[in-house]
């Protein structure tokens, strides 16, 4: 057998996370889409973006809205029978995504939001972060989101101050290295 | 007296104040001391491993890092902070180089983490791991006779990490018989309640709450029973959105777990964050303190009469104690 010459960049790209090279064992069995609750929303079933994967298709694959819909349910990681850790190839595909510029604000907008608040705060600030989301996204839903914020009020549910924790600069410090490592994982 | 370190992670501090509040108080009655990990973090939930992978883990493992020396396991309710702190512990095991980087970062705040020191275990696993139904049902003042209860885990509570069967869990459904309840058989139990989706797609998030919903009512259930604030939040929360959405008129609380433990265990509802659910569960309590005379809560199913060929007697392993 003559040494494998194809290189596939992308491909190379979306394995490296911890077990990402399982990637290319995918039989193309389909047990993934058939198990994923909510892949009658994806525009591919993980399946799909997988035979788009190794066929070195970063635009499309990057483009579509598979991995947004992930729900990180982890029923497609325990089924698959060649142990592809599918879960976190959609958290991996959501980074490259971003990177590459390819979504649409309403979407990561919640992701960046949050992380923004834990940055600022440590901790993250649950509904107060859903109505921000919410107003400025999506401010005609707003409007019928109103009830359930109210009554999350009156129960105590929600909170308008976020807490800060004391080691706050320590936090920072940490996650400013960790952004300068950067690095593939 | 048995000693964990605590992580509550921020839902626990407001929305699941309930599942902190009871969570606490049924620790009490059992003998777990719970130790707070000091000035912990927000663990990411599943936004900050979406963005970035280093900063992700270096999050969660100043967490890990700040348990105190002497304890060897955390316990955290929320299944998302539970997953996370199990997963990094796991991941820098597994991948020296990972455990290098995150350990780089976690300098810059003179922090370091080995891989493998702390245990990480979600609430439920450890009152249905190291406690035995027996020693469960051993503090049960009032049982919960008559409340017809489905167990409901949601996705990380069980999955990937598998403490329980990942497909079909059956610890929460022990644990509320050993409270005295009766409790169905709910097949959707380790089903997704969908997350964050109502922040992305609520059409997609609204119909997997609903699937949940309706098969709950149809096995006429008095409470869905969560481990999980993510889990409480979709379906209870949002079940008025739901309704307005399909139509429907769900009427179904969603409690966790703990809160039926507080209850059978005596303690006061008031103690236990009753009253902060959006679903009421005014009729829940009512019939805890009413229950329908014994015949009523007896099991319905008809014996099968015993006809057709012999058959050889079931061959049973006894485990000699």
């Amino acid at each position: 057998m003559p040494e494998e010459t194809t290189t596939n960049p992308f491909l190379e790209e979306v394995m490296a996370i911890p077990g990402g090279e399982r990637l290319k064992a995918c039989i193309q069995c389909g047990t993934c889409g058939g198990s994923c609750p909510s892949g009658e929303a994806m525009d591919h079933t993980p399946r799909e973006i997988f035979a788009m994967i190794l066929a070195g298709m970063r635009e499309e694959v990057l483009k579509s809205n598979t991995f947004w819909f992930c729900v990180s349910c982890y029923y497609c990681t325990i089924r698959c029978p060649q142990e592809i850790p599918i879960t976190d190839i959609m958290y991996r595909l959501k980074q490259l995504a971003v990177r590459a510029g390819y979504y649409t604000a309403s979407i990561t907008g919640f992701s960046e939001t949050f992380v923004g608040q834990v940055e600022t705060y440590g901790r993250s600030f649950e509904l107060g972060l859903a109505t921000g989301h919410y107003l400025r996204h999506h401010p005609i839903q707003s409007i019928r989101m109103s009830p359930l914020m109210l009554s999350m009020v009156t129960r105590g549910r929600m909170s308008f101050t976020p807490t800060r924790i004391q080691g706050i600069r320590q936090l920072r410090a940490i996650l400013r290295r960790a952004k300068e490592l950067g690095g593939e994982w | 007296m048995r000693r964990y370190a605590y992580y509550p992670g921020c839902s626990l501090e407001r929305n699941a104040a309930a599942y902190d509040e009871s969570f606490r108080a049924v620790a009490e009655v059992l003998g777990i001391e719970l130790v707070e990990i000091p000035d912990w973090n927000c663990c990411g939930a599943t936004e900050y491993f979406s963005l970035d992978l280093l900063p992700a883990y270096a999050l969660v493992a100043r967490n890990l890092a700040l348990v105190p020396a002497d304890l060897d396991q955390v316990v955290a309710p929320c299944s998302a902070c539970y997953y996370n702190m199990y997963k990094t512990d796991k991941n820098m095991a597994l991948y020296p180089e990972l455990a290098r980087a995150v350990n780089e970062a976690l300098a810059a705040g003179q922090l370091h983490y080995d891989p493998g020191r702390v245990h990480s275990r979600h609430a439920l696993e450890v009152i249905t791991e190291d406690f035995t139904p027996e020693e469960i049902a051993a503090h049960v003042q009032k049982p919960l006779r008559g409340l017809r209860l489905a167990a409901y885990y949601g996705c990380v509570t069980v999955r990937p990490a598998g403490h329980d069967n990942p497909e079909y869990p059956t610890r929460m459904e022990r644990l509320l018989q050993a409270l005295g309840a009766t409790v169905v058989d709910y097949t959707l139990r380790a089903n997704c309640c969908g997350g964050h989706m109502t922040q992305l797609d609520a059409d997609t998030a609204y119909r997997m709450i609903y699937y949940l919903l309706s098969n709950a009512a149809r096995l006429d259930v008095d409470a869905l029973v969560v481990a999980c604030p993510m889990c409480q939040l979709n379906l209870d929360a949002y079940q008025g959105q739901v309704n307005a959405h399909f139509g429907s008129s769900f009427h179904i609380p969603i409690l966790y777990f703990t809160q039926m433990m507080g209850l059978a265990f005596g303690i006061a509802p008031e103690r236990l964050g009753f009253g902060q659910e959006i679903v009421s569960a005014e009729q829940v309590l009512e019939k805890f303190r009413n229950p329908p005379p014994e015949e009523e809560t007896a099991e319905r199913r008809p014996r099968r009469e015993r006809v057709g060929l012999p058959m050889p007697e079931p061959f049973v392993v006894r485990h000699e104690a």
